[in-house]
């Protein structure tokens, strides 16, 4: 395990935890990282261009594969609010709702996680 | 609260209750009323119909239906967990069970129905479940861990939801049905058996015609089986039962108002009961036309309608009269819809059908004598279910036997949105019809499907109608004359062919810049979109020595613009593993070669597939696994074979002069010698060539991007070949070529295509495309006719001279192997999605991990915390 040292990144667990994941210096604007949450679950974390962190669930509802810290950030389109695309079949997720921009189906939402500097 | 107010109390805030909330706050009933509303389970309305979506991740507060501050902004008197015990109606009072009295001058019952439980011998067993509400999903959740079978009584829709939950739990699942077919009241014979195969296929046992007769219990009352009516006895450590619902109307009777005779509060057209103060709306309610309606968007209706009724009292011309009962689900995967007349029941009408056992469809159309469409069910592909529907009740333009055909067989003539007239129902959930759709578009200005569902409601509830509704939106557009953007993207007004010509020009070597400086206003400043930065990105590789950006794809900010699979230099599969792909070229490869291959496949566990390339694909590796594979291959003397960028692919080679009798020129070595010269250009989309010996054409070149032929004095040039869905044969560019002239075409046609395709154009279309087609590509590369063709020549050396192997320079550079990662802040735990299960002596993805519920496999312990 690393030691972190400067602002680390913070999630809020499903238990109202806030846990440590990682340095703000591990993210890159515009693209995310996998964190492994305490109950098994997984999120994924991006910086975005303004410099916001946001956190959402990592499994993509409609493959099941848990891949969308790996998708491209984007803005446009959604009023200005940041998304991710699926890196698998595209769908596009708000950030800060975790709904799914191409299917206003619930179920095909992700959850989202609260996210802090410390 | 002063005496003089109005009071409405509604009793059960469920889907229906809520939406009947939002129809008083809309009438501005909220404001100048009291509304008290008591609701029994623990949390307020939730989203029912969704409640399956539980078991895959989405949490009772995703499923809420309650907007954030609703109840306050609207000052209404939630009693969340506090049901209704007794209505006094003659002193027009509710009793709560907390003890809590409320008068009221207007009461609504929307008490929903509650799950019937055949009365079979020990049914109160530990283990019986039934299946409506969070807590049932809950408790079965829970009960299921570590338990092997469950059985689900009823093989209707919500008996196989829930018996697809089962299964997704892991457990071994059976369904048992009274009647002789699954989902018996939707879809008819033919159907039941097609949804039977395709669920058997997926792994559960159904058993249909049977009863379950006993429930068999150990000693500590735990379930242990099922006694069937048939003498068997299914073994099982679960029972849930789904064997249909009854309208929950015991205040109702006890309060002395009309029920019915099986069950549901009587109502008129208006929602009234035999008190014309006291309303019943949704699953509750027995409705004027004497039925009672299990679906939501029957319940939606009543719920305006009352709403309606209080507004408006005698004014109002809102009406419930009876409902459709259409529907369409996903059941298990499965597509399932019936519509209409579905079970045939009108004199004297006829069924078309079509039914592929193989594939698990099945289609009916029920047809009048007359040719009118009465109904129908689709099992398997209900993808015309949209159009379908509201053409029921008219003659549709198209002959049923078309209209079942499956997409590739029917014939062109296919029906569009267009056949509908303007009554057409597109959105039965909110009744909206195909006019309103395009009154939305031509007279209030919704340009985007997001737009229309914004302003007409259209496709925000169960989605089916979306399909129907994205045509109509284009249609109606394209009517009105809508100048169509040619702008790549919401960021960019300009086409790639422009934004290549300006960071050429301009030497623009970021994207921030190129956004912010040439996107659209309202997109400065902002994240981009999927589109463009993958576009921008390879629009900046393929000229980065000639503007001197940085040569790798992944340096800086190039590494935040690439699609996934450049961003990990391998290409992304189903369930999150990644596959990788050395680059063999011409197809020519030594034995020692082959060896490595073998020897890095066997020892990662990967899965090994000769491609259509020519070359060999490992699969299955995770995304930690990348850097150690290619670590191996590197050291071998392989490179990147690219499979993941649009870029150069292949170059595919025939054996040629040097083995074949019928070769005139050695293809295998202009095969390496292309592929060798081209590798890593980035391009608008991927290309692909390949050289054959001879006229024979095995290495299939006129399938090309550029194709090479041999000839006894030299090669033929083809171009803007492709294979895929739409094949074209490659056109004959120049002839006879030496070696220098055929490369020297060669690269001033490929840096010509990427200065003016758009994204994702491959050559076959974009020639087709650009103005002056095949004749004008030949006036510019072979004649020059812009004089620019030293200009091409040039950036291809320097993109030849600049070439260097991405995943050597990967692995040499410690900054870009840190995103090689499983988790950020637990680096050494393996992604517990990929899994892999055995078939033909290799692996494959383990698809069952990922339709389940999110596997929490290991729990982690203080990493991440410093
Ligand atoms: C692996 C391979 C199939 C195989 O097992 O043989 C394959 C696999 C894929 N092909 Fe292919 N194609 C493969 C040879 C072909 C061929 C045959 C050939 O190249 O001679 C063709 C027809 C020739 C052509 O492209 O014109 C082919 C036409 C396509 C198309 C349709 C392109 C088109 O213009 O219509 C796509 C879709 C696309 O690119 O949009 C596609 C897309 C894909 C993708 C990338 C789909 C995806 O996004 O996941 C597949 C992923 C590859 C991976 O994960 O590694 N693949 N694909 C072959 C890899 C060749 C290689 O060594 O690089
Ligand atoms: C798993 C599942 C899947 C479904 N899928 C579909 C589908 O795909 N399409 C479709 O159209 N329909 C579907 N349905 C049916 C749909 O959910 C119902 O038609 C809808 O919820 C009916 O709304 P309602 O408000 O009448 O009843 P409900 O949503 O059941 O709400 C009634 C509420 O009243 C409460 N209540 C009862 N008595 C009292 C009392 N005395 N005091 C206070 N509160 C009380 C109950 O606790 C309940 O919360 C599905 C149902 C289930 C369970
Ligand atoms: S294309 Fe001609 S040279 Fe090449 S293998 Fe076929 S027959 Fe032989
Ligand atoms: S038909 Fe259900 S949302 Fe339109």
């Amino acid at each position: 395990m690393t030691v972190l040292t400067g602002t680390t990144v913070q999630i809020e667990t499903a238990e109202g935890r806030w846990l440590t994941v990682c340095g703000l210096a591990d993210l890159t604007p515009g693209r995310g990282v996998a964190v492994l949450l305490p109950d098994g679950r997984q999120a994924a974390v991006f910086l975005d261009s303004a410099g916001r962190v946001h956190a959402i669930g990592n499994r993509d509802p409609f493959t099941g594969a848990g891949v969308l810290s790996r998708g491209l950030l984007g803005s446009t389109g959604n009023g200005g609010a940041p998304f991710v695309a699926s890196p698998l079949l595209k769908q596009r997720f708000d950030l800060t709702t975790g709904a799914c921009l191409d299917d206003p189906d619930p179920a095909m939402s992700v959850p989202v996680y609260a996210t802090r500097r410390a | 609260m002063s005496a003089a107010t109005e009071t409405i109390v509604l009793i059960g805030h469920g889907m229906v209750g809520q939406r009947f909330l939002e129809e008083l706050a809309e009438r501005g009933l909220t404001g100048a009323t009291r509304v008290v509303v008591l609701c029994e389970e623990p949390r307020p309305a939730y989203d029912r119909v969704h409640l399956t979506t539980y078991f895959t991740g989405t949490s009772p507060e995703e499923l809420s239906l309650l907007p954030e501050g609703f109840a306050e902004r609207n000052g209404i008197e939630l009693h969340v967990g506090d049901p209704a015990v007794a209505v006094d109606r003659a002193a027009r009072v509710v009793t709560s069970r907390s003890g809590a009295a409320f008068r009221y001058d207007t009461l609504v019952l929307a008490t929903g129905s509650y799950p019937f439980v055949p009365p079979v011998p020990g049914r109160d067993s530990e283990g019986c479940f039934v299946y409506r509400t969070i807590e049932d999903v809950r408790a079965i959740e829970a009960y299921a861990r570590n338990r092997g079978t469950g059985v689900v009584v009823g093989g209707g829709l919500l008996g196989l939801e829930a018996a697809g939950a089962l299964n997704g739990l892991g457990l071994a699942t059976h369904v048992v049905e009274f009647n002789p077919r699954l989902m018996a009241i939707q879809v008819d014979e033919g159907g039941g058996a097609a949804l039977r195969r395709t669920v058997e296929g997926m792994g559960l046992t159904v058993h249909t015609g049977v009863g379950g007769q006993e429930i068999l219990a150990n000693d500590a009352g735990e379930v242990t089986g099922m006694a069937l009516s048939d003498g068997s006895v299914v073994e099982a450590d679960l029972v849930v039962f789904s064997a249909g619902v009854r309208p929950r109307d015991e205040l109702a009777r006890a309060a002395g108002l009309a029920v019915g005779e099986r069950g549901g509060v009587a109502v008129d057209e208006r929602c009234r009961t035999s008190d014309p103060d006291v309303y019943a709306i949704g699953e509750c309610a027995l409705a004027a036309d004497g039925m009672v309606y299990g679906l939501v968007a029957p319940g939606y209706d009543m719920a305006v309608t009352a709403a309606e009724s209080i507004a408006r009292g005698r004014d109002s011309a809102t009406t419930f009269l009876g409902a459709d009962t259409s529907t369409k689900l996903k059941l298990l995967g499965v597509d399932v819809a019936s519509f209409g007349d579905a079970h045939g029941r009108a004199e004297g009408c006829l069924d078309v059908v079509y039914a592929d056992s193989r594939s698990g469809v099945y289609k009916k159309l029920v047809i009048a004598r007359d040719g009118t469409l009465l109904g129908g069910v689709l099992v398997g592909d209900a993808d015309s279910y949209g159009l379908l529907r509201p053409l029921t009740g008219s003659v549709p333009p198209a002959a049923p036997e078309q209209l079942v055909l499956p997409a590739g067989l029917a014939p062109p003539t296919a029906l569009g949105p267009s056949a509908l007239p303007d009554d057409a129902v597109i959105c039965n959930c909110h009744h909206v019809t195909k006019g309103v759709i395009r009154a939305a578009v031509a007279d209030q200005g919704a340009a985007t499907v997001p737009e229309v569902k914004t302003c007409t409601k259209a496709g925000t509830c169960c989605g089916s109608c979306l399909k129907v509704l994205g045509e109509l939106v284009n249609d109606e557009l394209a009517a009105c004359g809508v100048a169509v953007d040619t702008g790549l993207c919401p960021c960019f007004s300009h086409t790639r062919q422009e934004l290549y010509e300006i960071v050429r020009a301009l030497r623009v070597t970021s994207y921030r810049a190129l956004l912010d400086e040439h996107g659209r206003e309202a997109a400065r400043g902002g994240d981009g979109c999927d589109v463009c930065k993958p576009a921008v990105a390879s629009i900046i590789a393929s000229l980065a020595p000639a503007i001197g950006a940085g040569r790798h794809v992944l340096d800086g900010e190039q590494a935040a613009l690439q699609d996934t699979n450049d961003h990990f230099l391998a290409n992304l599969q189903r369930n999150g593993s990644y596959s990788v792909v050395p680059r063999v070229p011409g197809g020519e490869i030594t034995p020692e070669g082959l060896i490595v291959i073998g020897e890095v496949a066997r020892d990662f566990g990967l899965y090994t597939k000769i491609t259509g390339g020519q070359r060999i694909d490992m699969f299955g590796a995770r995304v930690d696994q990348l850097p150690l594979i290619w670590a191996r291959l590197v050291e071998a003397g392989f490179e990147s074979g690219h499979a993941y960028g649009k870029a150069l692919r292949t170059v595919k080679s025939c054996v040629g002069s040097t083995w074949c009798r019928y070769g005139v020129q050695d293809s295998v070595r202009m095969a390496i010698d292309l592929e060798l010269r081209y590798r890593g250009l980035r391009s608008p989309h991927k290309l692909k060539s390949a050289v054959s010996g001879c006229a024979r054409e095995c290495a299939e070149a006129m399938g090309k991007d550029f194709g090479v032929i041999a000839t006894a004095s030299g090669w033929n040039l083809y171009v803007g070949g492709n294979g895929g869905a739409t094949p074209r044969h490659a056109d004959l560019l120049a002839q006879d070529l030496s070696d220098a002239e055929l490369v020297r075409l060669i690269d001033r046609f490929l840096m010509f295509y990427i200065r003016t395709a758009d994204r994702l154009e491959r050559t076959s279309v974009w020639l087709e495309r650009i103005e002056g087609g095949l004749a004008h590509v030949q006036d510019v590369v072979v004649h020059d006719s812009l004089g620019i063709c030293d200009d091409l020549e040039a950036l291809m050396a320097a993109h030849v001279a600049g070439y260097r192997d991405e995943w050597a320079d990967t692995l040499d550079d410690p900054e870009k192997l840190r995103r090689f990662i499983s988790f950020v802040n637990a680096p050494d735990a393996p992604d517990p999605m990929v899994r892999f299960v055995a078939e033909r002596d290799q692996i494959k993805p383990d698809l069952t991990v990922l339709i389940g519920p999110e596997l929490p496999v290991r729990t982690l312990e203080g990493s991440g915390t410093p």
